[in-house]
């Protein structure tokens, strides 16, 4: 909302400076978002006369001037048609800045004839968007004379930002009156003066039953005889001040009444109004022509205002095609009704109008001015274009908006912690307009009808609270929850997403936050891509689908990396993946890839390209971090997701049902389809599957350690190619479960070498067996019998047979 | 006795000769082995007279102690010059750079989310969360955000898609965290001291806008909490996590449907040099919403408005990120480059606590 200082003083008396003003807007929520200052940026501009205009010597269009400036005469190349002797113009000098070509004039030759200066269209100086033309100044032009001071542009354009509960403040006499509470002067916008009818109105007006929720209240007033010229000067600076185009007179009133006081008219050209105006609901499949230039079709919810033959404006929105006023107008209709916020802004957002009446009656324009309204509209109208104006006809009645809510005085200082006087706060809603009345303790407060936004004491506080000015509010110590040391605040499983977090980025990976939006195609190849997990209005292509997975958009990251160059790398995220499109349907996890190498080159050999058993000790050290009993899963090749190698991933889990992480290489289709140069390993811990220990306390388990020398043993066995390393662990392990601390497997001799030397399918895996006695040191026939046990149970389990 | 000068003579001489420990082991064997020159003599004693045994005896085994000494001696110079051979010959190039070592990061997103937690921590606030997917009552409706309100089309919403014969209102992508207030009072109740951390989404994608970012709202609800109590908080805060002494901070009165009375919060600072120094100089950052809970809100929440009161706010991790590490581009969060990962990620260790400083 843009006015000048010289507007507002037309509502406000008083003394402030423009600093002091502007400070208190924003301080009152009304947030100044700029303040400009047409005289600083147009002063260089000075007027000039052309004395001469001749036919260019070498360009048709054209013309060299001689024009007398403040520095005496000078030759100007211009090009704009009007440009002729004996008009006054604005001249702009060598050096000046034009601020609507955003560029400095120098001294130059325009095909071959030298020019010393411009003359400036409206454009150029940012006036309007008027182009057409250099600007023509009247004969009370003084050469020489500043152009800002001539055109009276030296006055302070306010640009502030209203926020939608505030539509009183669409007006400048609204803004004025919230300053005035602020104690910044004296309200003095004039009460409107009715002008008595001298006819009856030819055209009358009713309101269909159709309509009557949305439109309860239309006025309306025939003028005849009016004669629509330009606007006086004052009137067409005052809206070009605020950047609105002057029309004619009959329009640029309604642009006033808007702008002034917050109160949207529409003038009908009278010829164009066939018989009586009926207000009603649209058919479906109406059109009409507006004023935007575009045909609209409406769906039967709009309200229309319509003549005998058909729709001849939207209802508070925006005016047809034909209902406008032209030059020769010279009957006029002056519509000024009441249309219900919710279905004004319902009808604004389905046809895609925006304008300054939707703006406010979607805000809530004041029902109560509408017939002052009419009458001060229709004295400007009498007074800037003549004419007789009809009595005023009426259909509907003012709606109701009178309410009272009760305020407790003492309320108001505990909410807002600050010493507000009980008179001061009466004061303040007073100046509001509020009519403030006293039983016992409380106040009741009755609501302004300007005020559609004010429901119930809140609202009366937020008032005595802003106008009190919340700068001057003094932080007050908050007490502490706690008397002593302040207590843990995270939940255990806030805790573990920590932990997981920490543990991911100690290994190496570094931590991404992604888009919990993918593609169509990301979605599809993680199991996802139906329609309850996809956007109805995605802001891209690339974000359509909740995540089903947070693997696609680590592994896109990743393709992006090294298409930077980046050979080793290693991504995680920790957030929610989504199983649904119903809230809670969501479960966090933490997921990381690797690929690439495990370290750039170096001079050691350390560097190897990542293999699934990375992802296996990543998503191993996760699941410690979060207290799972590592040892203890299984690892479960069935029923993985088909976005791994169906050879090289598997579930680690405590039981069948509920896996608890995955792991693996990933499928090379879906590498190919992401664009990542393969192989690429990837694990996901499902942070939420993850029993929590049952146990509290902080006491951990005695240690228990034997002073017995402990007996290390090496088997290697010859098995089947298929035989997997955790049945000879476990067999091993289970041999002498007294005697036997921990199994391990220390080499592998399998592939093309192994078959050639052990036979056609077989592998040999070699175990280290560590035996810890805890009653006495071991003898080597009691090393022995569990060695012969253990070669027993592997052999009973995977049918091995010791390697000779 | 003669001739022991001259055995000693000889002896001596041998040892010094002697260039290795092998040369050395033969001359012990000549003079002090079984029949060693010096044990054959010592073996002689036996056949002497007490007298003549007397003077020989100690000259005798004064000698054999003095050879034997002088092998030893011999023998540890020989040791010492092996070493110091073989560590020359160990020379390596301390230059080379080591076998490189991974280290990961911590995105700025989640160290800032911590410092919040951990500021907030000591004031009593806990750590709710909820779901991004959320029912258009718990978004809008229960924050009093009616279905005409503008601020619906004005908050640019993403909607989930509804099948066909399902006539509930769309789900809709979270637009703020403040639905998580509402979840939190249904579930805690008065009195309650809440932030909520966490993804909220808006279809407006440009240079300072992506369609998700991060927030994180504040919520404190008692018998007595008063804005002023809101203002000393957001102080305390911003001087703790923007590690300063003091943080002054301007409220405006603004407009949200949720609370009431409503201020935008500025903190003081300068951008002296393109830097931006917090709690100093004379400009204003704005950098949250605020105010009292409006009583529609703790309704919603379950809580009744006559009896309790108290403040909410929200402020963007993202942005409270990029002012205090001055990180430039809200986009690059989300782009998972490594060069920005790791540049502007923090350390594994780095966990930020109150006593240690936040940033430490």
């Amino acid at each position: 909302m843009k006015f000048t200082l010289s507007w507002l003083r037309q509502h406000l008396e008083t003394e402030a400076s423009l600093e002091e003003i502007t400070y208190a807007l924003t301080d009152l929520g009304l947030e100044v978002e700029g303040v400009e200052d047409p005289g600083a940026r147009l002063a260089a501009f000075r007027i000039g006369y052309v004395r001469e205009a001749e036919q260019h010597p070498d360009a048709d269009r054209l013309r060299v001037c001689k024009v007398e400036t403040a520095d005496g005469l000078q030759q100007i190349i211009c090009g704009a048609p009007n440009a002729r002797a004996g008009i006054r113009v604005v001249v702009a000098r060598p050096g000046d800045y034009i601020p609507g070509l955003d560029t400095t004039i120098a001294v130059g030759k325009i095909r071959g004839v030298e020019s010393f200066g411009m003359m400036c269209s409206e454009r150029e100086l940012e006036l309007s968007e008027e182009h057409d033309g250099i600007i023509e100044l009247p004969e009370d032009a003084e050469v020489g004379q500043r152009y800002v001071d001539y055109a009276k542009l030296d006055d302070p354009v306010i640009d502030i930002a209203i926020t939608p509960n505030r539509p009183d403040a669409l007006g400048v006499a609204g803004i004025a009156r919230d300053l005035a509470a602020r104690g910044l002067g004296r309200l003095i916008t004039p009460a409107p003066e009715p002008v008595p009818g001298s006819f009856t109105s030819p055209v009358g007006v009713s309101i269909d039953a159709s309509a009557q929720a949305h439109c309860p209240l239309f006025l309306g007033r025939y003028i005849r005889g009016v004669k629509n010229g330009p606007s006086p000067k004052w009137l067409q600076d005052k809206l070009r001040a605020i950047g609105l185009r002057p029309i004619s007179a009959l329009v640029d009133i309604t642009n006033y009444m808007t702008m002034d006081r917050a109160r949207p008219l529409h003038v009908f050209d009278a010829k164009n109004v066939a018989g009586d105006i009926l207000v009603r609901k649209a058919a479906p499949g109406e059109t009409l022509t507006a004023l935007d230039g575009r045909v609209h079709t409406f769906d039967g919810t709009e309200t229309l205002v319509c003549d005998a033959n058909g729709p001849s404006s939207v209802g508070g929105i925006m005016g047809g095609e034909g209902s406008g006023c032209e030059p020769d107008t010279t009957d006029v209709f002056v519509e000024a009704a009441w249309f219900e916020p919710v279905s004004t802004a319902a009808t604004g957002r389905r046809l895609k109008i925006n304008s300054d009446a939707r703006y406010r009656f979607e805000r809530g324009v004041d029902p109560e001015f509408t017939r002052p309204g009419l009458e001060m509209a229709t004295r400007l109208i009498l007074e800037l274009c003549g004419g007789e104006a009809s009595e005023i006809v009426t259909a509907g009645a003012v709606p109701e908006t009178a309410r009272s809510y009760g305020l407790d005085p003492a309320r108001v200082v505990s909410l807002v912690g600050m010493e507000i006087a009980e008179e001061e706060q009466v004061r303040t809603l007073e100046a509001l307009g509020f009519a403030v009345t006293r039983t016992g303790d409380r106040l009741s407060a009755a609501v302004p009808p300007w005020r559609p936004d004010v429901h119930g004491e809140a609202d009366l506080v937020e008032e005595i609270a802003r106008v009190a000015s919340l700068s001057k509010l003094v932080g007050k110590p908050m007490s502490r929850v706690t008397t002593g040391v302040t207590r843990p605040t995270l939940t255990p499983m806030q805790m573990r997403e920590r932990r997981a977090r920490r543990t991911l980025a100690m290994l190496g990976l570094n931590e991404c936050v992604t888009y919990t939006f993918v593609s169509d195609t990301e979605a599809a190849l993680f199991g996802g891509g139906e329609p309850a997990r996809r956007l109805e209005n995605p802001i891209s292509s690339e974000m359509t689908n909740m995540r089903p997975s947070l693997l696609p958009a680590l592994l896109s990251a990743a393709a992006r990396n090294q298409a930077r160059g980046h050979g080793e790398i290693g991504l995680f995220e920790i957030g929610p993946l989504f199983e649904g499109g119903e809230p809670g349907e969501q479960k966090l996890v933490a997921a990381a890839i690797r690929t690439g190498h495990t370290a750039p080159r170096n001079a050691w050999g350390s560097r190897r390209p990542v293999d699934l058993f990375d992802a296996k000790a990543d998503a191993e050290a996760v699941l410690s971090a979060c207290g799972a009993p590592v040892e203890r899963l299984m690892v479960l090749r069935d029923a993985l997701p088909d976005w791994y190698h169906p050879g090289r991933s598997a579930c680690l889990s405590l039981g069948p049902k509920t896996p608890l992480a995955m792991f693996g290489e990933l499928h090379p289709r879906v590498l190919s389809a992401l664009g990542v140069k393969g192989p690429a390993v990837a694990l996901t811990v499902f942070l939420e599957n993850i029993p929590f220990p049952r146990a509290k306390g902080t006491t951990r388990p005695a240690l228990e350690v034997s002073d017995y020398q402990a007996v290390e043993r090496d088997f290697a066995f010859v098995l089947d190619d298929t035989v997997e390393a955790e049945a000879v662990l476990k067999a091993a392990r289970g041999a002498d479960k007294g005697l036997i601390e921990r199994v391990s497997v220390f080499d592998i001799f399998a592939g093309k070498a192994a078959s050639e030397q052990l036979g056609e399918g077989r592998k040999s895996l070699a175990i280290s067996v560590r035996l810890q006695p805890k009653s006495g040191t071991l003898t080597d026939k009691e090393i022995d019998a569990v060695a012969a046990k253990v070669v027993a149970a592997v052999t009973r389990a995977t049918g091995g047979t010791l390697r000779g | 006795m003669d001739g022991l000068d001259t055995l000693r003579g000889r002896y001596l001489g041998a040892i010094a000769d002697a260039a290795d420990e092998a040369a050395l082991e033969a001359v012990r064997l000549a003079a002090l082995g079984k029949k060693g020159e010096v044990s054959l003599k010592m073996r002689e004693l036996g056949r002497m007279s007490p007298e003549e045994r007397q003077s020989a005896g100690p000259a005798l085994n004064a000698l054999k102690d003095e050879i034997a000494s002088a092998i030893s001696a011999a023998k540890a110079g020989l040791q010492d010059a092996a070493l110091a051979e073989r560590l020359r010959a160990e020379w390596l190039d301390v230059t080379l750079p080591p076998r490189p070592a991974q280290t990961g990061t911590i995105h700025p997103i989640s160290q800032v989310t911590e410092e919040v937690a951990a500021i907030f921590g000591d004031l009593g606030f806990g750590v709710a969360e909820g779901p991004q997917i959320e029912t258009d009552w718990y978004n809008f409706d229960a924050l009093n955000i009616r279905p005409e309100h503008p601020a619906r089309t004005e908050m640019d919403t993403f909607y989930m898609h509804r099948a066909e014969g399902d006539n509930r209102p769309p789900h809709v992508l979270r637009t703020h965290t403040s639905p998580v207030q509402i979840r939190a009072m249904q579930a805690q109740g008065a009195p309650i001291r809440v932030i909520a951390p966490g993804r909220v989404y808006r279809s407006d994608f440009d240079q300072t806008h992506t369609p998700m970012f991060n927030q994180v709202e504040g919520l404190a609800i008692d018998r007595d909490i008063s804005m002023a109590n809101l203002k000393w908080v957001l102080e305390e805060f911003f001087a703790a996590f923007f590690e300063v002494d003091g943080v002054e901070t301007r409220f405006r009165a603004s407009h949200f449907p949720f609370t009431e009375p409503s201020a935008e919060v500025d903190i003081r600072c300068s951008w002296a040099g393109g830097q931006l120094r917090v709690g100093e100089g004379d400009d204003w950052l704005e950098v949250l919403g605020s105010g009292m809970v409006h009583p529609h809100v703790l309704r919603s929440g379950g809580i009744d408005p006559e009896q309790w009161q108290g403040f909410a706010f929200g402020m963007g991790i993202d942005r409270i990120a990029m002012l205090k590490y001055g990180i430039p581009d809200l986009r690059a969060f989300f782009d998972s480059d490594l060069r920005w990962l790791r540049h502007y990620g923090f350390s594994a260790l780095q966990t930020p606590t109150l006593y240690a400083g936040l940033g430490a």
